[in-house]
């Protein structure tokens, strides 16, 4: 009987033990890196990108396949520009919220996931870049007239999603009498937007605009296109990294080519979204300084 | 369900029948009346809509969204399911022992954890392994939800499982103990040998319904960002502006697989009963059951 | 020590906790109504209640509350756009009361149920016997009985619903739960003074409940 306890006890801890191993960062998909891989940045054989998996037109991953979007473009430009073919390329999820600890703990080697370059965060990580200035803006119903700005939403139902501190701000700075919802994704946000429980949805404009851009979406939704802050997105490397001068060589030398403005239009197709133009090649736009 | 109604009612008349008959048909009317009420709105709304339905329910929908979202719901509540068993244990003897101060302290501890909403308890653990753990490298910050969901759900219903033990043991026949000690057992020789295995097997039942709460449970990592089933029907309908129907099927695939777990689990209590002197019935709480002994 | 004096200064704690409670009173008086007309359905002789009765509380005690209050924010109120107030906080609110209700109705019914399941039969047999016809039998023998003994589960339902009103924060509402993932989110260095402050608060609700639920239900014990 007691022998009995004991072997159950062994198979549970063991099975226990097993399917611990194998934990979501380990197995692909449900998002996060290996850590301690022997491989590390510049002369290993591949190099472990952080993008978004669910955000459509900057980094969205259908099914298995792979990443598409404004930032896994840019990305595969910047590795290729620092000598790692696409396929070395490994692909990892990095929500808003783990973005710091994942390079912090070594578990990527860049990050391009609407990443806005601030001072607290730089306290904990390094940037290069920006590769492009975003401002907030508003996505509305394409019939929509009335609301041409933050101004326009008195009475009006907004939605944001939670944790984000971009409603709030309108809120406060525009509009007081403005309705808000907070929701899990900007998915649900553009669903209420689409049946018209809700009358605008509130991001950075080119988040808007890859949402507004996706098949199902195409043709019913409008950027207002008339940002009102600037987010500056930047290429998140680990604090010190020696990355930092060949990654902004490498963005601005896609700019110039026109790889970038090819790859800003096929993202955003159909959305009659065009990025600030003033922002993107104003001060905003400037590459930040590689010393450290 | 028949021997409660006739608690209640006598065995119906021919007038009566004629009754149930009537109300067996208004209350199709109704229901029939309200769903497709809900039917029309949801038309209206374009949710009917066919490719809507197609792109939830497709091969890459099965193959890259729910099976991976339900293998990580699933193994994250298996090994709840064995660390809170473990945990349960450990905490229900430390709260039969002999010794007062430790039983007070495996009281304090089991009472608070079950107090403790279990969304509090997770939101906490998931900042402190993101933020506490992830960054001495001991566990990838990305894992830092799925810890959070794993403790989580442990260390509440560990408190619940040792409760069970606790009361599982309370509940058995006196004799047991009284013949254990006749025959020349100790205390804890008792415990060990005669009352906990007894206890145990009366548990089965509560514990296979216990993997129920887990399971139903472990959907609040939704909450901190864990990759599970309801977070990748989230993700599938953000893709494919089909985020209702994808939600409705994470939700039926829930239901069935509860659905499964609570039909064992009463099926495991008539084939157990005879093997105990303590009480199978499973014991049915809701997502997080109660706070103090259930007697 | 001073920073986490300047919380509650800057937080309102109070007021999410509050709302915890708000949502707990109207959702039992919700999930007890709607719980009571399901425990009548499920002992009516009417086959068709019945099976309304059964497949409910098979249905939703095997759903996730988090999937009724994500569903029922996303679908009911995005899709089948019914809007309780033009004001989002209140509305929001209404939802969440109203999920959590549905939720645990499900578990009232089986706890009423439970409560009539302890009544033995020669009670009723008993209460015929004396010519008291069904409904001052139901009334005068057998429900007062069944009440008493489904004191336990009703608390320990009760209890659940207190502590899941947590789950609100996904439609939305602003309750103690979320409060303490902002406030951790501002304060990362304090984050162990603010769950164990927050974690305390639920135990002080929680604690005397289940305290009162034994009492009462030693206390009103049938002794049979």
């Amino acid at each position: 009987m007691r022998k009995k306890y004991i072997s159950v006890a062994a198979l549970a801890a063991s099975a226990a033990l097993a399917l611990s191993a194998c934990s979501p960062s380990s197995t692909d998909g449900g998002g996060g890196g290996e850590t301690g891989g022997g491989e590390t940045q510049g002369g290993g054989e591949t190099v472990r990108i952080g993008i978004k998996f669910d955000q459509p037109g900057l980094g969205f991953r259908e099914g298995s396949g792979d990443p598409t979007g404004f930032d896994v473009d840019v990305a595969k430009y910047v590795a290729g520009e620092l000598g790692y073919a696409e396929g070395d390329i490994e692909w990892i999820q990095t929500p808003s919220a783990n973005r710091e600890n994942a390079l912090e703990g070594g578990e990527v080697d860049m990050i391009f996931a609407t990443y806005s370059i601030t001072d607290e965060r730089a306290e904990r990580v390094g940037f290069a870049g920006p590769y492009f200035v975003a401002g907030q803006d508003l996505l509305v119903r394409q019939d929509d007239t009335e609301i041409t700005g933050p101004e326009a939403l008195n009475g009006k139902n907004l939605c944001s999603v939670t944790g984000s501190t971009s409603a709030q701000r309108i809120k406060d700075e525009y509009a007081e009498g403005v309705n808000l919802v907070e929701q899990g994704g900007y998915a649900e946000c553009v669903t209420y937007l689409e049946s018209g429980q809700v009358d605008a949805v509130t991001t950075d404009d080119i988040i808007l605009a890859g949402l507004a851009a996706t098949p199902e979406n195409a043709g019913k939704f409008k950027v207002v296109g008339n940002a009102f802050t600037t987010e500056r997105y930047g290429v998140g490397i680990p604090k010190g990294s020696d990355q930092c001068q060949a990654i902004n060589d490498a963005i601005t030398k896609m700019k110039d080519e026109g790889a970038w403005e090819e790859a800003l239009t096929a993202n955003t197709e159909g959305t009659g979204y065009t990025p600030d133009e003033t922002l993107n090649n104003g001060p905003d736009a400037e590459l930040v300084s590689c010393e450290a | 369900m028949r021997t409660q109604a006739t608690v209640l009612f006598d065995a119906p008349g021919p007038k009566a029948r004629r009754n149930i008959l009537l109300s067996n048909a208004a209350a199709l009317v109704v229901v029939l009346v309200i769903v497709v009420l809900v039917l029309i709105q949801l038309n209206e709304q374009d949710q009917l809509a066919p490719e809507k339905w197609a792109n939830a329910l497709n091969a890459n929908a099965w193959a890259n969204y729910y099976l991976p979202g339900l293998k990580f719901t699933l193994q994250a509540s298996g090994i709840a399911v064995v660390t809170a068993m473990v945990f349960g244990l450990i905490f229900g003897f430390l709260r039969l022992a002999p010794f007062g101060p430790i039983r007070w302290f495996a009281g304090v501890v089991v009472e608070f954890f079950r107090a403790v909403p279990v969304l509090v308890m997770m939101f906490f653990l998931y900042f402190f392994f993101s933020r506490i753990v992830a960054p001495t490298g001991l566990i990838a910050s990305a894992d830092a939800a799925y810890y959070g969901v794993i403790v989580g759900l442990t260390v509440y219903n560990g408190a619940v499982i040792a409760e069970l033990v606790r009361s599982g043991v309370k509940s058995l026949p006196k004799g047991q103990r009284e013949a254990a000690a006749a025959v020349g057992m100790t205390n804890n020789q008792s415990l060990r040998l005669v009352e906990v295995p007894q206890a145990l097997t009366a548990m089965l039942p509560s514990l296979l319904s216990q993997f129920v709460v887990i399971i139903k449970d472990s959907a609040l990592g939704y909450l901190i960002g864990f990759y599970e089933l309801l977070q990748y029907s989230r993700q599938l309908g953000s893709g494919y502006s089909n985020i209702l129907q994808t939600l409705v099927v994470a939700a039926l695939i829930f239901i069935v697989i509860n659905f499964i777990l609570t039909w064992l689990a009463s099926k495991l209590a008539g084939r157990l009963s005879s093997r105990t002197g303590g009480d199978t019935a499973p014991v049915t709480s809701t997502t997080m059951g109660p706070a103090l002994p259930v007697r | 020590m001073n920073g986490f004096l300047e919380l509650f200064a800057e937080y309102d704690i109070i007021g999410a906790f509050w709302m915890n409670i708000r949502l707990t009173i109207l959702a039992a008086i919700g999930s007890f109504a709607l719980g009571t007309v399901l425990a009548v359905f499920r002992i009516s002789p009417v086959g068709s209640l019945r099976a309304i009765g059964t497949s409910y509380v098979n249905v939703v005690r095997n759903t996730p509350l988090t999937i009724i209050m994500v569903l029922g924010v996303l679908a009911v109120w995005g899709q089948l756009k019914i809007t309780f107030s033009s004001d989002f906080e209140l509305n929001f609110f209404v939802y969440a009361v109203i999920a959590l209700s549905i939720y645990h109705a499900a578990f009232v019914c089986e706890a009423i149920r439970s409560g009539v399941n302890t009544v033995p039969q020669g009670q009723a047999e008993a209460a015929r016997a004396i010519g008291l016809s069904f409904l001052p039998a139901a009334r005068v023998v057998v429900l007062p009985q069944a009440l008493r003994g489904a004191i336990t589960p009703l608390g320990n339902t009760l209890i659940a619903l207190t502590k899941n009103t947590t789950v609100a924060a996904a439609a939305s509402v602003a309750e103690a739960s979320g409060l303490m993932k902002t406030m951790i989110e501002f304060n990362p260095n304090l984050m162990v003074s603010i769950f164990l402050t927050i974690a305390i608060g639920f135990c002080i609700i929680v604690i005397p409940m289940g305290l009162l639920t034994t009492w009462l239900s030693d206390k009103l014990a049938v002794a049979r």
